[in-house]
Parts: C-alpha cells; structure tokens; sequence
C-alpha cells in the first residue's frame, strides 16, 4: 500500500521511501522516515494533496509523491 | 554587545519572542514562511547590551529554499555570541532535529520551548529540566504570546559553559569523522571540525562551495583530505546520507519519548473536525468565496460613511484654508498648487483609502492570525498544479491582496525557482490595496448608483473583478510553464498549522499602526510631490493649452481603442510610483480643463467623469485596467531584487500590461460591435 491509498483515519509505518533528492530531504526533516508513524487526516476537495500527521504535525503531501512511498496499514 | 540568533522551525513564534524581548513589532501570522528575511533588534537586559536576529524557519540546515538558506547561512558562518533554538512544545520532537544539528555547530545553545500554553490545552507535558540534562544546554519554558517565561529565558542569557550532547553516528562514521578531524582541525578556522568533518562525509555542493568560501581556502584541494574522503566513501556504504539523517531523527524520537508525556490521545479532534469541513468537497471552496465576499462587504459597507465624513471635513478645511491663504495675500499660483494640488491629492488619497484599508488590514491578519491561510493553500493546490505551479502561491496571493510588494517576496518560500519566478510574475493580477479603493470607487459610482446602499452588488462585482485576477493568474501561470518557464510541478509540503486563537486587540491595533499606516504613508509620501507637479503640468499653457493636454491628447487615439482616455491612461503611468494615487491624478487633470471645479463628494466626482465622457464601457475597461496593468515602482523594484534581474522585472511589467490592453480591446470591441 502507498501513502497515496491512504483514506482519511487510515493509520500506518512507512516502509519504504522511494523519493529521491530534494523531496526526500524535506521528508525526512519532517520526520518522515522508514519506520515512522503516520495518519491520514484530511483530503482536499479535489482529492490531492493529502494532509497526514506526521510526528505531532499536520503535512500536507502531493499524490504524485505519496504513491513513491509504502506504508504499511495498521488495523486496530 | 552580545549577538544572539533567534533559529528554528517555520511558526514556532520566534518573531513573538523576538518581539517580546525587543519591544519591536516584526509581523508574526500563524502559518510557515512568514519571516523571509533575518530582521534585527536590540535590548538591553542586567547592563548588558544585546543584538538579536530573527532567522526565517528552518526544518534542518540542509536548506531547500532561499528562506532557509538565509537561517542556515547566519548559523554556520556569521559571528555571534549564541544560538537561541525557538521550539514548538506541541510537536516538539520534530523540533529536536534542529536543535541536534545545531548543537553539532556550536556549544552556545539555549532552548527555548514555546508554545507551552497551547501544549498545556492539548495535555502534553514536557520535563523541560530533563531535557536540558540530556541536551547539556538550558532549556526554558515559554509562552511567548503571553508573555510567560520570558524573564527565565532572560535569566539564561549569560550562562556559560554548555556540554552540548553531539549525535553519536555508527562506530564507521564516527572513525572516518575522527580521522578528518586530524587532518582538517588546522585548516577550518573558526568553524567547528567535527562539524566540517561531517559535511566533508555528507557531501552538499552548495554547502560546500559556502565553506570554501569562507574558509578562502579549498578543503578537496588538499591530497591528503581527498584521498582520505576517499577511501572513506569507499569504506562506507551509499546510503551515509540516509544514515547521517536517520540517525538524528531516531535520536530526537529517543529524547522526545523519554520528556515527553500526553495525557490525551485526541488532542487533535477539535481541530481535525474544523479542517474537514474547511477542505471538505462540498464546503471546501465555497466557504473560501464566502470568506472574500464577507471580507470584501465588510471593507465596502464599513468604509463607506467615514470616508463621506472625511471627504467632508477636508471639504470644510480646505476652504478654510483657501481663505486663509487669500487672507495672507497669497499668489494664486501659490495658494494653486498647495491647495489645488498638493491638499486636493492628498486629502483624497486618505479619504478613500484610509477606512477601507482600517478595515481590510485587522480582518486579513485575523484569518492570518487563525491560521486559515494554509488551508486555502490546501484547498487549492490542485489547481496550481495543473499549471504546473506550486500551492504556496496561494499564500503568496493572499499576501499580495496587503501590497504586491510583499507578495512578491513572500514568493521565497516556494522552493523550486522555477515555480518562485511564476508566483513573482503572475502576484500583479491580485489587486493590492493600494488598487483596491480604485476599483470600490468607480463600481460604485457606474454599476451600484451612489445613493443606493446596494453593498450586495458592489462586493458581487469585486468579487468578480478579483475572482477575474485569480483565472488570470492560473492562465499565465500555465502559459508561463508551457513556454519560458517549461517544466514540472515539483513536489511540495506545506505544514498546516493548528488554529490559534487571534489576539484580537493586538491584532487590530497592530495592523492599523503598522500596516495602514505605513501603507497610507508611503501613498502620502507619493502624493505630495505628484499633487504638485501635477498641478504645474496642468497650468503651464502653451498656445492656451496646458502640457498635461497636450500628453494627453497625444496618448488620446490609443487610448480610445482600449475603451480609456488620454487622461485615464497618463494617471495610470503617473500613477506608478503609487496606485493610489491614479483617481486623484485623473481627476485633477479633469478638474483643470472641465466646467466644475469644485469637487466634494463621490457625487460629483461623478459628474466630472461623465462630463468628461465616461460610460459604462469606460468603466469596465478601467476596471480591468487596473486589475491588469504594471506593478508600481517598489513592487517593481522588489521583482529586480528577488530574482536579481532586470530582465524579469521588463517581463513582470510588460507581461500584465500587454493582457490588460489586449482585454480592453476586447471589450471595447464587444461594445462597439453591440
């Protein structure tokens, strides 16, 4: 599953950053990296970009971005 | 003199601890990218003088965009006596990853953990002294809006000797650092080896072209540094980056899990359950159009009887005056050009743009204050990136509405340059407030009637005015990525902030004190010498015709095919030092050739435009006119200087203007045709 699937109240670990460069720095200053805790919380109306809580913070990330990185669900 | 560094994240308050320590009133908005430029002050605190500057936010000191790059560029070479790291208590471990890498730059670093307030609201508790245990440095409590703490963050200016924690990186890295250590200690100067010795491993050319430059002094030139570094990347493996980061991260989620307690798993649901109606489909962007038309109504309505009453009393003074200058015997040329020229321009420039910028201004920094501002990015980043833009331009639009100006370096927290030079180019078709009453001014006298108190109307067609601004900048934003500016929407993150109770009287006072009047006073500044000149222009005669006829008789034909006049079109380019003063030039011209002479009301100023030919048709050219024409002279300035050429700012003039005469045209031609 990539962050991009994510629905609004879904919640996972990244598993794996397939981004590269400048984005990929930004990620990880953000504290998003392998590992990390995330939750989708809101989705804009035309349905990108996405809004996840990231370490305490709110981050909206684009689509095209978000499909370059795994998540893992986790059910509750 | 002590120098102190106010660093960290974007919206942790370091301009509201830098204004509560210096007494001045830098601009604080809740949302990320608000300081865009390193801005200094001073204090004085138990006889000790101290020099503090406000870096923008920085998420790390590996920077991305310009903003970031200013913050880290201060931290790692310029000279100062101490590093204060400004946190947010609320996501605090995020925080801690630029506290980390700070401290692997210098010894001298005080923590201060804002935000304590809003933490206490949400139940996260923090072992601030623990923290400081752990990190070697102080770590002080504040909540700087309120003032609270601050006297400890005071207390904590002169401690001395810190034993800063440094990140210990695998037992392979940790080696190779030492190693450089050895070779390099001698050579950097001032700056930190260990810290050197690890850039040298996690290698950034930018970064390392800065300390090249510093030093004077090429590092790799030396054989013995290049063939260590060498056999060192050989040694370790390709992802060192990735470790290097992934190791402070983990350190900051080790640190934060140890002083870090929440006692409420939901904190957030208040603030979530607001954001989903806000970037809701149904409600997302009409509650945006509605937050603009109450904005807009409430500038409208509200502005209307101060500035009748305004308009009123300079009336009043201004015959006082005229007698009185007859009294003194004044020569007429004289008494003409104070009176006539300079009193008329300037009374007017307040009159009309005085209540409805009183207005717009406090509401603008409220929904700034809340944070809104973010979520319109959100809501519409979509659509700037089918034109291959960046979101954030819409924060940049949003601050254009204040001045052009500051739009136009707000466009810095854009990182790609390319989607940076598109916000700066396209920031002209938001009308700034110095357009603004303009364009109030003439809906209301040709589309609302004057007497009718149909505001409805009028914020409809301002609306629609703006709302034409706004398809305008997507168009050329799109037009700008398909030709000059080809490429990519790169990717982005844009931090949406939690909703921050607005200080509601702090708000107002500020925005009336240091937005409107700095606004009005530059405007004021421009007047005078324009009321002026203009006023000679219009009186000296040549062959019974005054110069200002004679120019605008000879820009007259072009002007008719646009749907303006010569006068219209000379006020606009006497107008480019300052928009606002494009009505009152206009008007003076019509003044000195026309029958009326007295001007007193927006009644009569209807009069003189419809003695002076204007329709309907005039109206809406002039309308789109100054919608879409050159920026004015600081904004201009302000383009040259943020893209740091001169061709890009011809561009940004000819760009909106050449849309502005080719609309004209068109609607020129529809009325003709019709």
């Amino acid at each position: 599953m990539f962050l991009s699937d994510m629905q609004i109240g879904d919640k996972g670990i990244i598993k794996k950053l397939n981004v590269n460069g400048n984005i990929k720095r930004r990620l990880q200053d953000l504290g998003l990296i392998e590992g990390t805790y995330i939750e989708c919380i809101l989705k804009s109306p035309f349905s990108d970009p996405s809004a996840y809580l990231i370490r305490g913070a709110l981050i909206a990330i684009r689509k095209e971005d978000g499909k370059n990185i795994e998540v893992e669900l986790i059910c509750e | 003199m002590r120098i102190i560094a106010l660093a960290g994240n974007p919206n942790v308050g370091k301009s509201t601890v830098f204004n509560a320590l210096t007494g001045l009133h830098q601009h604080t908005g809740n949302w990320s990218g608000k300081t865009v430029s390193n801005a200094n002050g001073t204090f004085n605190y138990n006889k000790t003088n101290y020099e503090i500057y406000d870096l923008p936010g920085t998420y790390s000191l590996i920077p991305h965009s310009k903003e970031e790059e200013i913050a880290r560029d201060f931290l790692c070479f310029d000279k100062y006596d101490l590093v204060i790291v400004v946190c947010d208590a609320v996501c605090l471990e995020r925080n801690l990853n630029l506290v980390l890498q700070t401290l692997e730059i210098t010894k001298n670093v005080i923590v201060c953990v804002n935000l304590l307030d809003e933490a206490e609201k949400k139940k996260i508790k923090i072992n601030l002294s623990r923290l400081s245990q752990i990190l070697g440095v102080p770590v002080v409590g504040t909540s700087a809006r309120n003032k609270k703490g601050l006297d400890n963050l005071l207390k904590n200016l002169e401690a001395k000797n810190f034993n800063p924690y440094q990140v210990k990186y695998s037992e392979k890295i940790e080696e190779a650092i030492n190693e450089l250590i050895c070779l390099i200690k001698d050579k950097v100067k001032n700056l930190n080896s260990r810290w050197v010795a690890l850039n040298l491993i996690n290698y950034d050319e930018c970064l390392y072209q800065k300390i090249t430059d510093y030093l004077n002094f090429d590092l790799l030139k030396e054989k013995e540094i290049k063939e260590k570094l060498l056999s060192i990347k050989k040694e370790l493996n390709l992802n060192i980056k990735d470790e290097i980061t992934d190791t402070i991260i983990k350190k900051a989620e080790e640190i934060s899990k140890e002083v870090i307690t929440f006692e409420s798993k939901d904190y957030n649901l208040k603030n979530q359950k607001i954001d989903r109606i806000i970037t809701s489909k149904l409600f997302g962007i009409p509650i945006m159009l509605g937050m603009l038309f109450i904005i807009l109504w409430l500038t409208i309505k509200g502005a209307n009887y101060p500035s009748n009453l305004l308009f009123n009393i300079f009336n009043n003074v201004g015959k006082n005056l005229l007698d009185f200058l007859n009294f003194l015997n004044a020569p007429s040329w004289l008494s003409g050009i104070l009176i006539s020229g300079i009193y008329r321009v300037l009374t007017w420039v307040i009159a009309v743009m005085l209540p409805p910028m009183a207005i717009f201004f406090p509401l603008f920094t409220l929904l700034e204050d809340l944070g809104f501002l973010p979520r319109i990015a959100f809501n519409l980043d979509c659509a700037f990136k089918k034109c291959c833009a960046c979101g954030k331009q819409a924060l940049t639009m949003c601050m254009g509405f204040g001045c052009n100006a500051v739009g136009v370096s707000g466009a810095r927290i854009i990182d790609s340059p390319r989607e940076r030079l598109i916000a700066i180019l396209t920031n002209v078709f938001v009308p700034c407030n110095g357009r603004f009453p303009t364009m109030i001014t003439i809906i209301t006298i040709f589309f609302v009637g004057i007497n009718s108190n149909n505001t409805f109307l009028s914020v409809f067609i301002l609306t629609l005015v703006i709302l034409l601004g706004f398809l305008l900048t997507f168009l050329v934003s799109f037009f700008l990525s398909k030709t000059l500016l080809k490429g990519l929407p790169s990717s982005f993150t844009l931090e949406l902030p939690p909703y921050r109770r607005p200080q509601v009287g702090k708000v107002i006072i500020r925005s009336i004190f240091d937005r409107t009047i700095f606004v009005l006073g530059r405007a004021v500044m421009i007047a005078i010498p324009a009321g002026a000149l203009i006023w000679i222009l219009g009186n000296i005669q040549i062959n019974n015709m005054s110069l200002l006829n004679y120019i605008a008789n000879f820009l007259n034909p072009f002007a008719q095919t646009i749907g303006l006049d010569g006068v219209i079109l000379i006020s606009f380019i006497l107008g480019f030092p300052a928009n606002e003063i494009v009505i009152p030039i206009m008007l003076m011209i019509y003044l000195s050739t026309g029958q009326i002479i007295e001007f007193e009301s927006l009644e009569s100023l209807r009069k003189i435009l419809i003695e002076n030919g204007w329709t309907i048709k005039t109206a809406i050219c002039m309308l789109i006119f100054s919608l879409c024409h050159f920026p004015c002279s600081t904004t201009c300035l302000t383009i040259k200087k943020e893209t740091g050429s001169f061709k890009w700012m011809i561009l940004a003039i000819f760009l909106p203007t050449i849309i502005g005469i080719a609309l004209c045209f068109l609607v020129n031609q529809i009325f003709n045709f019709l």
